[in-house]
């Protein structure tokens, strides 16, 4: 990780279960599945967890004092936690029409909520904007190439709980882009290392229809994403303007990879069969993974005697409106 | 069309630090065109080898993302606020 000295916080964040989930390769006729479950992230139940410990780190040695997101939520839970016992004012920006247990899971830390009339695009741009006016700590704004680099871990770990080798198959849901690169990443330094022998992983994205930029361009096959106006029930993948979506694409070509969507009722139907077959209740974002590996078997995109990995990403308990 | 245009901070070192100035053109690319009469080298930094806006770069007329409107094309009225800012990605 990019950081000099000892960590000021994620201590306890990362290595989070990968499970086999026995059931649902039953019910998707596929040979063998894998959850890669950060809905138990520690602190706040999200895998942002592990970029915030990178970032506030980062921000502690560069003298920063305030810390601050622009957030579809899971981010500014994990921004505001962290930010309490690295000793940060901290201020969070989310659009307005979240869910309430995302909005409660950042104010009870006492921070300072912003909810922007807008989608996350635009409170994106406002933080943008604010950043080159504040001498704030944006974590994914100005210290971004060092936040991004916290999502690494969720590759490495992935690697060391399958006994040091990378899966077969991995499906990843999009909203910036961001996750994408950096296991592919996490993955390719294990490889160069000699950590694992083999890396031939193919990189699956999964969007929702309401909003699927990266998923538009990769059946385009375009190298330009163009941005969309977000409408889905899935809020925390919600980015219609992705900055790292490009790259993601890129990976998704290179390893031989593809990109779906879903619609808001399959999202919904994937977070039922995880819960009903795994004993998991994830998040939205999750429901559109599930949905989105069942549908790139049901195409024989995935073929059935393979292994896939699916990338849970968030719990369920934050956004139970949507069920 | 006089539109007051918001500069980013990587180029206000072009602007001799001023966030904001006034440019002229019907559509964004006659103003960026302006800018670059008034500021040499901002056209560069604005769009690529072809002259088409760079792909990092966010413009917004108003409160709108050009891309949802007409692009580079996109028609200005006098009073109209252009705000420039950069997509920031995450890193290699």
């Amino acid at each position: 990780m990019p950081i000099d000295g000892e960590p000021v916080c994620g201590h306890t964040s990362g290595f989070t279960p990968l499970v086999e989930a026995k059931n649902l390769a039953e019910a998707l006729r596929i040979k063998k599945c894998y959850i890669k479950d950060d809905s138990v992230n520690h602190p706040t139940l999200s895998f942002k967890d592990r970029v915030v410990a990178v970032a506030l780190s980062k921000a502690k040695e560069f003298g920063f004092k305030t810390v601050a997101c622009a957030s579809t939520g899971n981010l500014a839970n994990s921004v505001a936690a962290h930010s309490r016992y690295s000793g940060f004012d901290c201020y969070v920006f989310v659009p307005y029409d979240l869910e309430t247990s995302k909005i409660l899971s950042s104010l009870i830390y006492g921070v300072n909520l912003v909810a922007v009339e807008g989608n996350y695009d635009e409170v994106n741009r406002l933080c943008a904007e604010i950043a080159m006016n504040f001498p704030w700590a944006f974590v994914n704004v100005n210290i971004r190439p060092y936040y991004a680099e916290g999502s690494k871990t969720y590759g490495f770990e992935i690697a060391e709980q399958l006994g040091f080798r990378a899966p077969k198959n991995i499906v990843i849901p999009a909203a910036s882009g961001s996750l994408v690169t950096k296991i592919y990443k996490g993955l390719m330094e294990f490889y160069q290392l000699g950590l694992i022998s083999e890396f031939k992983t193919k990189f699956f994205i999964a969007q929702a229809q309401g909003c699927a930029p990266i998923v538009n361009a990769f059946k385009e096959n375009s190298s330009i994403i163009k941005p969309v106006k977000p409408k889905t029930i899935a809020k925390s993948i919600a980015i219609g303007n992705p900055a790292d979506g490009v790259y993601a694409l890129e990976i998704v070509k290179k390893t031989g990879g593809y990109a779906e969507a879903v619609t808001d009722e399959e999202i919904i139907e994937g977070i039922k069969l995880l819960a009903e077959t795994k004993g998991i209740f994830t998040e939205t974002a999750g429901g559109v993974t599930v949905a989105v590996t069942k549908k790139l078997i049901e195409k024989g995109i995935i073929p059935r005697e393979e292994e896939v990995v699916i990338s849970i990403t968030g719990n369920g308990l934050k956004t139970q409106e949507a069920v | 069309m006089r539109v007051k245009v918001r500069i980013p901070t990587p180029l206000l070192s072009l602007t001799g630090g001023k966030k904001e100035v006034i440019a002229e053109g019907a559509t964004l690319k006659e103003v960026i065109e302006d800018l670059e009469r008034q500021f040499p080298g901002m056209k560069e930094r604005l769009c690529d080898e072809e002259g088409n806006l760079r792909r990092f770069i966010n413009f917004f007329v108003n409160d709108e993302d050009v891309r949802f409107l007409e692009g580079e094309n996109t028609p200005l009225k006098e009073g109209d606020i252009v705000s420039i800012v950069p997509a920031i990605a995450g890193g290699s």
